[in-house]
């Protein structure tokens, strides 16, 4: 599979499958793993970033995925195709800026990929629509066996996988699940439900993780604490207490709102259907707010002509590099604002 | 109006216990000091803002001995890693395990010990015999030491390991 195939075809999470994927968008886990022999990538020098870049391909390219994954040269890629990947969650921003030899091995349906030097020297992640967790651990502690036996990693017998950041030592996990909480947000309950999560010792971000604020309805929540616990004990936790309770919540407030405030909730939903149906020209971040009233309009049965599928694609396509890259070339600011707003056109069918 | 002792009911309460319970779970108690002197858990001044003023955010509060820790793999000092926050090479765990293990567990809410997946190809299966030998050392170690709180995180898990 070529990059411009990657590009070409969006990833399988965004089918919207999966348990409580009115919700829950998608769920993830990833796992930091450092070779040992090398040092963290803060102290490497050109050489050795290469060497383990090189290493790391072959072994990825060779027996550990059986050839079914594809290694991306990150350093010999355009900046526009390192955005969608981007966008697609493949990779994070920090590798695509980053300097020197480094890359990503993605697998043909894009659920599965290592980015290689990027803070650690592998990072590697599983992602899914709705929340199934048990899944992940299973895919992701396979690939990291079939991985660890073409590859020594520095472990250490008291911290476990070692990592260039102290914060992810020990299992080197990070479990986060996307989730789409309007109800909350509107409600002002969202303030209560943070609070809950810090004290459980949860991180709270933005789509894109780290770096990103938790703006608009959308919250990535994940767990912090990476050593002193089994990888089966944060997963289940995430699995049986931290999300459904967290659902319920959301469910909660979607009620209330049916209940006590159903002309206001409306009035919402259907403004923003008629923003997207007739905009000429919308910035990423109205259509980002605008898609998610919708979505909760479809989700609870409000706008029954618009399939999820729909929204999902289109909070993929609307995005700066998926735009630019479907356009042929780059846009302005003003140019991406109204191809946007023609693309949001003619998938909701109006002209 | 301050709390009064709840032993004797009689005194104002001077000293103020925290104690876990296993599983994390936080009792108080408040005695005076009479009280708390005949149940033998009259505290003992420990220099907390010594301890503290040992690891306060910038190089500059480091006390001399931490700050002058130096990897002799990777040539990383302690007070580079504070500066940004990576280190440089697995050896730092140990070049630094004194100023790096306090660390790890405040971020970690208290843990400091691995106790999930091993690598299968290193050889050195870990032995859960040899993880309980090795963590009761360590809770003697933190009793002596009167890091309580550490202890009985480690009594936690000395416990889950053994029920399983």
């Amino acid at each position: 599979m070529t990059l411009d195939e990657i590009v070409k075809r969006p990833g399988c999470w965004i089918a919207p499958t999966g348990p409580l994927s009115d919700i829950v968008i998608s769920s993830r886990i990833r796992l930091a793993r450092n070779v040992a022999g090398f040092p963290f990538l803060s102290r490497a020098t050109h050489t050795q970033r290469r060497e383990l870049a090189e290493l790391i391909r072959d072994r990825l390219n060779g027996a550990a995925t059986n050839g079914r994954f594809s290694y991306v040269d990150l350093d010999q890629t355009d900046e526009l195709d390192c955005q969608v990947l981007v966008e697609r969650h493949l990779v994070s921003r920090q590798l695509v800026e980053a300097k020197g030899a480094r890359g990503v091995s993605i697998s043909e349906d894009q659920s599965t990929a290592v980015m290689v030097n990027e803070e650690d020297h592998l990072r590697m992640h599983v992602v899914r629509g709705g929340l199934q967790l048990e899944d992940l651990w299973s895919a992701i502690n396979q690939l990291d066996d079939a991985i660890e036996s073409h590859l020594d990693f520095a472990f250490h017998p008291r911290y476990g996988y070692l990592t260039a950041c102290p914060t992810n030592v020990g299992t080197g996990i990070r479990v986060s699940v996307m989730l789409h909480l309007p109800a909350l947000k509107l409600t002002g309950e969202i303030e209560r439900v943070l609070r809950a999560a810090k004290d459980m010792n949860l991180a709270v971000r933005g789509l894109f993780g780290e770096g990103t604020e938790a703006t608009g309805d959308f919250f990535q929540v994940s767990n912090q604490v990476t050593i002193g616990r089994t990888e089966s004990d944060i997963v289940n936790e995430f699995r049986t207490v931290i999300v459904p309770r967290i659902v319920d919540y959301e469910r909660l407030a979607r009620q209330a709102l049916l209940d006590e405030k159903s002309r206001a909730l409306d009035d919402r939903i259907f403004r923003s259907y008629g923003t997207l149906r007739h905009a000429r020209t919308i910035s990423s971040e109205e259509t980002l707010l605008h898609l998610s009233h919708l979505r909760l309009g479809v989700h609870i049965g409000r706008i029954k002509d618009i399939s999820i599928d729909t929204l999902n694609q289109l909070f993929l396509e609307t995005q700066p590099a998926h735009l630019q890259k479907s356009h042929g070339g780059r846009l302005t600011g003003e140019q991406r604002s109204a191809a946007r707003a023609d693309l949001i056109r003619k998938r909701l069918g109006t002209k | 109006m301050p709390q009064s002792c709840q032993a004797c009911h009689q005194n104002p309460a001077s000293v103020h216990l925290t104690e876990i319970e296993p599983g994390g779970e936080k009792r108080e108690r408040h005695l005076c000091e009479a009280c708390a002197d005949r149940e033998g858990v009259t505290p003992k001044p420990v220099n907390v803002l010594a301890q503290l003023s040992a690891f306060v955010q910038s190089g500059k509060g480091i006390s001399q001995q931490i700050a002058g820790l130096t990897c002799p793999q990777c040539k990383l000092t302690f007070v580079e890693f504070r500066n940004n926050g990576l280190l440089g090479c697995p050896t730092d765990y140990d070049a630094f395990e004194k100023a790096l293990a306090p660390l790890i567990e405040r971020a970690h809410h208290g843990a400091s010990h691995h106790v999930g997946k091993t690598p299968k190809r290193l050889g050195l299966q870990r032995s859960p015999d040899g993880d309980l030998i090795r963590l009761r050392r360590e809770l003697t170690r933190a009793v002596d030491d009167e890091r309580f709180e550490e202890a009985a995180r480690i009594r936690d898990t000395i416990r889950s390991m053994e029920a399983t």
